[in-house]
């Protein structure tokens, strides 16, 4: 049984001017928002700050989900081995920022060395299982752990140092906010090219047929296992940046509740894009902002409803909708 | 037999104490994982849906359970069969409104809806019952000890056990050796000629559907001793039925007792022994299985 749906037919042609432009475009709509975000809601940097660590565990996550063809209810490993990673390192004495969110970064990418090779054993059902049981070991391991991870009481105490050795982050969350936003562009620019490149086309082909891929003389598994790693990577920055904004790093940074939220906000904004990842956790975290403030169980119902909504009107995320109302007969032909 | 040297006799009979009241618990709790695992194993293996919503189902009976044994005062047999029929009467809508889309969908798809089927589940229930804990009180007659000769074990325990032992013979009578397990069979190999040779395809996912949640419901009420009744009953759970499920093979139910039976023993000697370690051994022998075992104990090749 196939995993994920045979979405649109792979794109064929290298990216032709319009697309450049098109991801041209994209990047500077997500920095400008990122800046109109700044100045809009300057008492609300450290909610847009975890905003964007999340969106970079989407983006993560959407390697892995949408190029791949993995479904993984337990992608918040990759993020708590980054915020952890970071954490430790900064709570024993390593305070440069750049330097955390580079050893949150490897960190990740081991974690998703490490939890590729288990789940790329498995197949379908199996598969799934298997990531969330990893998810829950991990879990249960940093609990544990309590001498290095602080256990449920979560890590405190991070201090970091001001970045470039000038700008303190602050009580506001300046720095961090803006720190976050350059990440996520740079991260952004990164992935457009990463699946846009041999491999990614390699990866996307693995998806929709990993037979005939193999007939034509490509590795399966090892391919699978690099996007691991590269997806472990980004999510790592994304736990790196989480544990430098808000200086504690939770047990709920490495939860199954973590890894199934960010499915959804994938889902919401749409599979296989990478805008989709980034207007999936806009949209999800602005409804928990409003709607779990007021009651956490309406919030509860109310994602229900939006994911049971998404996946019978909407199968191709809120972005997907909106390619299909621009290009009704589209050159795409995403239907 | 001899023990080993330095054991007392009364050191010896603590610990022989604490393997059987381990080895009870353990049964006990795998075979009520049983009755409500089974069913899910019959939505994933038979009719190929990832229910993950099969333990809200659970949840909303043991809600039906506890509100009419302790605000209606309904004796508890009246208010299991209460349960059941009321969880079906909520679930066959849901079968023709919802799930009857995502019948041969890829388990994303299927993976997506069922979790919103959950969250609004638990948002329902708790927006109308409280977010509290439910207990449902054991009549006189299963609180008590049961003297079996040699130890006396809860009478719940023994309870639990047989209601097992029954929904395991009972549905293996169904499946195999009824005419309504014939067609299903056969609609599971291949719906289409099934439906040519003149089965009421529709009909068959309907009733399996309602029997899988029947049996839910039933697992829900009698195994809420062990995994009780709570606001997040559906999702903290919703992990180890799944676990279970695909561990012992979906769709075989020798497969799911073994993997119930297995885990319960590992869950809870793990418990008992080292209960600082919490879950660990559950995942870790679940990570285990699955290794060798990638198409679960007892699953059969697709």
């Amino acid at each position: 049984m196939q995993l994920v749906a045979r979405t649109n037919p792979v794109k064929t042609l290298p990216a032709t001017g319009g697309q450049v432009l098109r991801d041209v475009v994209g990047v500077v709509a997500i920095a400008a928002l990122g800046v109109a975000g700044y100045f809009l809601f300057p008492d609300n940097l450290a909610l847009l700050t975890r905003l964007i660590a999340l969106a970079l565990l989407a983006l993560s996550l959407d390697l892995v989900v949408g190029y791949c063809g993995i479904a993984t209810l337990g992608h918040a490993v990759l993020f708590g081995a980054g915020a952890y990673a970071a954490g430790i390192a900064c709570v024993n004495g390593m305070t440069e920022p750049l330097t955390l969110i580079a050893i949150g970064a490897i960190a990740g990418a081991g974690a998703g060395l490490v939890m590729g090779t288990i789940m790329l054993r498995a197949h379908g059902l199996a598969q799934l299982v298997l990531s969330i049981a990893i998810v829950q070991l991990f879990h249960e391991a940093a609990n544990k752990a309590s001498a290095y991870t602080g256990g449920s009481d979560g890590l405190a105490g991070l201090s970091v140092g001001p970045l470039f050795g000038v700008f303190e982050f602050d009580l506001w969350g300046r720095t961090a906010y803006l720190l976050g936003l350059v990440l996520l562009v740079v991260v952004f620019i990164g992935l457009k090219f990463i699946v846009a490149s041999p491999f990614g086309m390699l990866c996307r082909g693995i998806k929709e047929d990993p037979i005939r891929i193999r007939a034509m003389g490509a590795f399966v598994a090892p391919n699978l296992l690099k996007m691991f790693v590269i997806s472990g990577f980004v999510a790592g920055i994304g736990g790196a940046l989480a544990a430098i904004s808000t200086q504690v790093v939770g047990l709920d940074s490495i939860s199954f509740e973590l890894s199934a939220n960010a499915l959804v906000m994938l889902v919401l904004g749409g599979i296989g894009t990478l805008y989709g990842a980034i207007v999936g956790t806009i949209i999800f975290m602005g409804f928990e902002h409003i709607v779990s403030a007021i009651n956490p169980f309406h919030w509860m119902t109310m994602v229900g409803v939006l994911l049971i909504a998404v996946v019978i009107a909407a199968p191709q995320g809120v972005s997907g909708l909106f390619d299909r109302l621009w290009s009704p007969a589209g050159r795409g032909g995403r239907s | 037999m001899r023990s080993v040297a330095g054991f007392g006799t009364a050191e010896r009979d603590t610990s022989m104490q604490t393997v059987f009241s381990i080895a009870i618990d353990a049964l006990a709790y795998g075979m009520a994982l049983f009755i409500i695992c089974i069913g899910l194993s019959l939505t994933m293996g038979l009719m190929r849906v990832v229910n993950l919503a099969h333990g809200a189902f659970a949840m909303i009976a043991g809600y039906i359970a506890s509100y009419a044994v302790r605000d209606l005062g309904i004796g508890y047999v009246v208010a299991i069969l209460l349960a059941i029929a009321g969880t079906v009467a909520i679930s066959i809508p849901l079968e023709r409104l919802l799930y009857r889309r995502i019948y041969g969908s890829p388990q994303l798809t299927q993976v997506l809806m069922t979790i919103g089927i959950t969250f609004c589940v638990i948002g329902i229930t708790n927006y109308f019952f409280g977010p509290t804990l439910k207990t449902i009180p054991l009549p006189a007659a299963l609180s008590q000890p049961v003297d079996l000769g040699f130890r006396s074990v809860a009478a719940h325990r023994l309870f639990v056990m047989a209601c097992g032992a029954v929904v395991a013979l009972g549905l293996w009578f169904f499946i195999e050796k009824t005419a309504f397990g014939i067609r299903l069979r056969a609609t599971v190999d291949n719906a289409s000629i099934s439906e040519a040779l003149g089965i009421r395809t529709q009909a068959v996912y309907t009733i399996s559907f309602a029997i899988a949640m029947g049996l839910a419901a039933f697992g829900g009420v009698v195994g809420a001793e062990f995994l009780p009744i709570e606001p997040y009953y559906a999702l903290r759970y919703m992990v180890t039925f799944l676990v279970v499920v695909s561990v012992g093979g979906a769709g075989s139910i020798p497969g799911a007792l073994i993997a119930c039976l297995v885990l319960g023993a590992v869950d809870t000697t793990g418990r008992y022994l080292m209960p600082e370690f919490g879950n660990f051994f559950f995942y870790a022998a679940v990570i285990a299985i699955v290794w060798v075992f990638p198409r679960g104990l007892l699953g059969k090749a697709q």
